[in-house]
């Protein structure tokens, strides 16, 4: 079989063979059950506790574990814009780079601490090294904050009737120095024997074989890679990300951060089974999230490998595929892969350029992220995924003449209209903005002729890629765009705020209210939720949810592009 | 929210310490038995660097193989793609004045033989490798540049071809500022 072919099977297989297991530890560090690292993080968690002035113990009701998430993300929100503002006085910043602006400033924190990393800077000037580390600290906690969550939906999702659904900053500083720092440990290492650069130097200089005088940024970037994959951030420390020859130095590197991308996502649907003790509910979960994931990445491997049908017919060879935006080490197949993983999960680094996928690819990656729950970000894609459950619970429910129940709890009026709202809400966000900034530039193309680098539909995707990915608080983007601006800092900002806090609140309020009520056994009335005919149910949902509302929006953009470049 | 407030902010203060702290420094100790100590693999001839093994550089001259056309122009302090959609007239005009070019230089090619990696810029600006086929059609020009047989010239690339990982996995590439190193060495 081709080579190429080959190694991305090879990571999807490996990945899940590593997902599983990880899936079961990250129950125990839940649950609170023995583990081997222990004796190790043991006295460290000690330590966070007393230093935090925290008492994990204390269960929380999901009202108290939203006031505590919220307070916390202000601080960091305050923080971080500090930072971001003073960088260029402040130590640790060898090649003198400036401080940002407030827009900047502003898009930059809220797309850090929401998990998104999107990048209206360019890491090698934009950024001072304090700044990094600082960014760096946010991949860490704000995908803490991420997996606290989910776990407290899981404890809520138990067969009891219960207020209280655990401790936050226990679920959070567990995560963290449980699950985020022992991987980005063993990921960064790989990283740093592999040629990625970790050191405070500033840049250097040398001259060419041909005789260029060269500069080269340089900066603590292994430890930030690690965590930028395994936490789905995906906040590259140069501006190329995991293109870029030291973020990504080979096709082996390339494996490993690929698979640290989805191995949490992943791990968490078996978290569930192994929590609730419903293995074969996560085995549904995992199927129906795999098989639309593969229906997004098996024709993108195909329309990138097969090149660009517009380079064809200027008569030379594209054996390697399309490859613009790519590079040769990784190859078609893997940059393929690399952009529907990072999309579908809520990651957004890439190992090519969006923005010169051929067309079908574009569309598959914006789908990745209109759907954002196959696999999905760490901790919130499940909770995205929860949402469709509960509206397919509701749906068949009715179908079949049967009181809709999810595991032995009713499911009625109130949390359906929650779930409606957080599920429209993603649609509202990324449509009416795309129609926004398009009403803006129809107006008046050449005020913001600034904005596109590519004419008609394709513009037009940058514009709807941009608000989808801050939406779906992925932060890759179709980087064209000419983004550094007011405007779209600070609507993209507002889009990521409302993107990744209400789809937090949205599920935990279902899940809270869900454990209070009266917990009803299964009868031969109940609708079985873990069968491949309710998996099937769900796909429908989500299908009709996410891809069909977008459908005249990616009809416009991609979709159009790919029938013009056909004649 | 007032409960909350202190327990956030020492937490955060924790935090940092820890993460931007003491996760960054034992990362940065692992470093210093890294290739260079983690300051990035440099190559040098004659006890000068002139490049760095992983980052590209930039090759015009026809005595040397080529690198792939780049949109950041190879500054290894700002790198980035070209963002170029697959339909847009202007990129696909300038691919067109790259074969050309190409072609003017290499008139002993055919047209068809051309790789696309060879006229289309890279993710990074910054990409280190070419495939073989890349390499393989610049021979006859470099050969005839250096008044060497095309055989010699050949031999030179097939040494630096380097296989997909464990023979499996990936694609086949040649490290470019290598070759043009040995390349170099001949005359």
């Amino acid at each position: 079989m081709n080579t190429e072919i080959l190694g991305v099977v090879f990571m999807y297989v490996v990945m899940v063979l590593l997902a599983i297991p990880l899936g079961k530890y990250i129950g125990k560090v839940y649950e609170g059950e023995r583990t081997w690292l222990d004796r190790i993080l043991n006295p460290l968690d000690k330590l966070f506790f007393k230093l935090g002035g925290i008492k994990p113990e204390k269960e929380m009701n999901w009202k108290q574990h939203l006031v505590a998430m919220l307070t916390i993300n202000l601080v960091w929100f305050i923080f971080s814009m500090l930072v971001l503002m003073n960088m260029s006085w402040l130590p640790l910043n060898p090649d003198g780079n400036p401080s940002m602006s407030a827009d900047l400033a502003f898009n930059t924190t809220v797309s850090f601490i929401s998990n998104t990393n999107l990048q209206h800077y360019s890491g090698e000037s934009g950024v001072s090294y304090l700044g990094q580390l600082i960014l760096m600290l946010f991949q860490f906690i704000s995908a803490g904050v991420g997996m606290a969550i989910c776990a407290a939906v899981f404890n809520a999702m138990k067969e009891r009737t219960t207020e209280k659904i655990g401790n936050f900053y226990n679920y959070f500083i567990k995560s963290c120095t449980r699950i985020l720092l022992p991987l980005s440990l063993v990921v960064a290492v790989i990283l740093l024997f592999n040629g990625a650069p970790m050191t405070f130097k500033g840049k250097d200089q040398f001259i060419s074989l041909q005789g260029d005088t060269v500069n080269v940024s340089r900066g603590p970037a292994a430890a930030m890679i690690a965590i930028k994959q395994l936490g789905t951030n995906g906040g590259g420390y140069f501006g190329a990300n995991s293109a870029h020859p030291l973020e990504n130095p080979n096709y082996f590197t390339n494996i490993v951060e690929n698979i640290s991308i989805v191995l949490i996502p992943i791990a968490l649907v078996f978290t569930l089974g192994y929590v609730l003790k419903r293995k074969r509910l996560a085995w549904v979960i995992f199927s129906v999230m795999t098989i639309g994931f593969l229906c997004f990445v098996i024709p993108s491997i195909y329309y990138e490998m097969k090149g660009n049908p517009a380079i064809s017919r200027l008569g030379i060879s594209q054996t390697m595929g399309s490859m613009e935006g790519k590079e040769v080490r990784f190859g078609s197949a893997a940059s393929a892969y690399w952009g529907i993983t990072t999309t579908v999960t809520s990651n957004g680094s890439v190992n090519a350029m969006h923005d010169s996928f051929t067309p079908l690819t574009g569309m598959f990656a914006l789908l990745g992220m209109m759907v954002n729950s196959f696999y999905g970000g760490v901790g919130v894609g499940f909770l995205n995924f929860y949402i469709y459950i509960i509206i397919a619970v509701f749906i068949s429910g009715l179908m079949v003449g049967r009181t809709p129940e999810f595991l032995g709890k009713k499911i009625e009026a109130k949390e359906m209209k929650i779930a409606t709202i957080i599920a429209l809400l993603h649609t509202f966000l990324i449509l009416c903005f795309t129609a926004l900034s398009s009403h803006l530039f129809a107006q008046d193309p050449k005020a913001y002729a600034g904005w596109l680098n590519n004419p008609g539909s394709h513009g037009f995707s940058e514009m709807l890629y941009e608000y989808t990915s801050s939406s779906a608080n992925n932060g890759s983007g179709f980087e064209g765009l000419g983004d550094g601006v007011p405007f779209w800092n600070i609507t993209c900002g507002i889009v990521m705020i409302l993107a990744r806090y209400l789809p937090i609140i949205g599920p935990l309020a279902i899940a809270g209210i869900l454990a209070k009520k009266k917990y009803v056994p299964e009868s031969a009335g109940t609708l079985k939720t873990d069968t491949g005919t309710f998996g099937i149910m769900i796909f429908a949902v989500i299908m009709i949810v996410a891809a069909l509302s977008f459908f005249p929006a990616l009809a416009l953009g991609p979709i159009a592009e790919f029938f013009s470049m056909k004649h | 929210m007032k409960q909350h407030i202190l327990p956030a902010l020492r937490l955060t203060l924790v935090c940092v310490v820890f993460f931007c702290g003491i996760y960054t420094l034992a990362i940065f100790g692992i470093a210093q038995f890294a290739p260079n100590k983690g300051n990035g693999e440099t190559i040098s001839v004659n006890n000068k660097v002139v490049g760095y093994l992983l980052e590209g550089q930039n090759f015009s001259n026809d005595k040397y193989f080529y690198s792939r056309p780049s949109a950041a122009g190879y500054n290894a302090a700002g790198s980035s793609g070209s963002n170029k959609g697959p339909s847009n007239p202007d990129y696909l005009k300038d691919v067109e004045s790259r074969i050309d070019s190409f072609l003017i230089h290499n008139p002993s090619i055919k047209k068809e033989r051309i790789p696309s990696e060879l006229v289309t810029a890279s993710g990074s600006g910054l990409d280190p490798n070419l495939s073989p086929q890349a390499a393989y059609v610049q021979i006859p020009r470099i050969a005839k540049a250096r008044n060497l047989s095309e055989e010699r010239v050949r031999n030179i690339v097939e040494l630096h071809v380097q296989k997909p990982l464990l023979g499996l996995f990936g694609t086949t590439t040649v490290n470019l500022l290598q070759l043009n190193i040995d390349l170099d060495k001949l005359n």
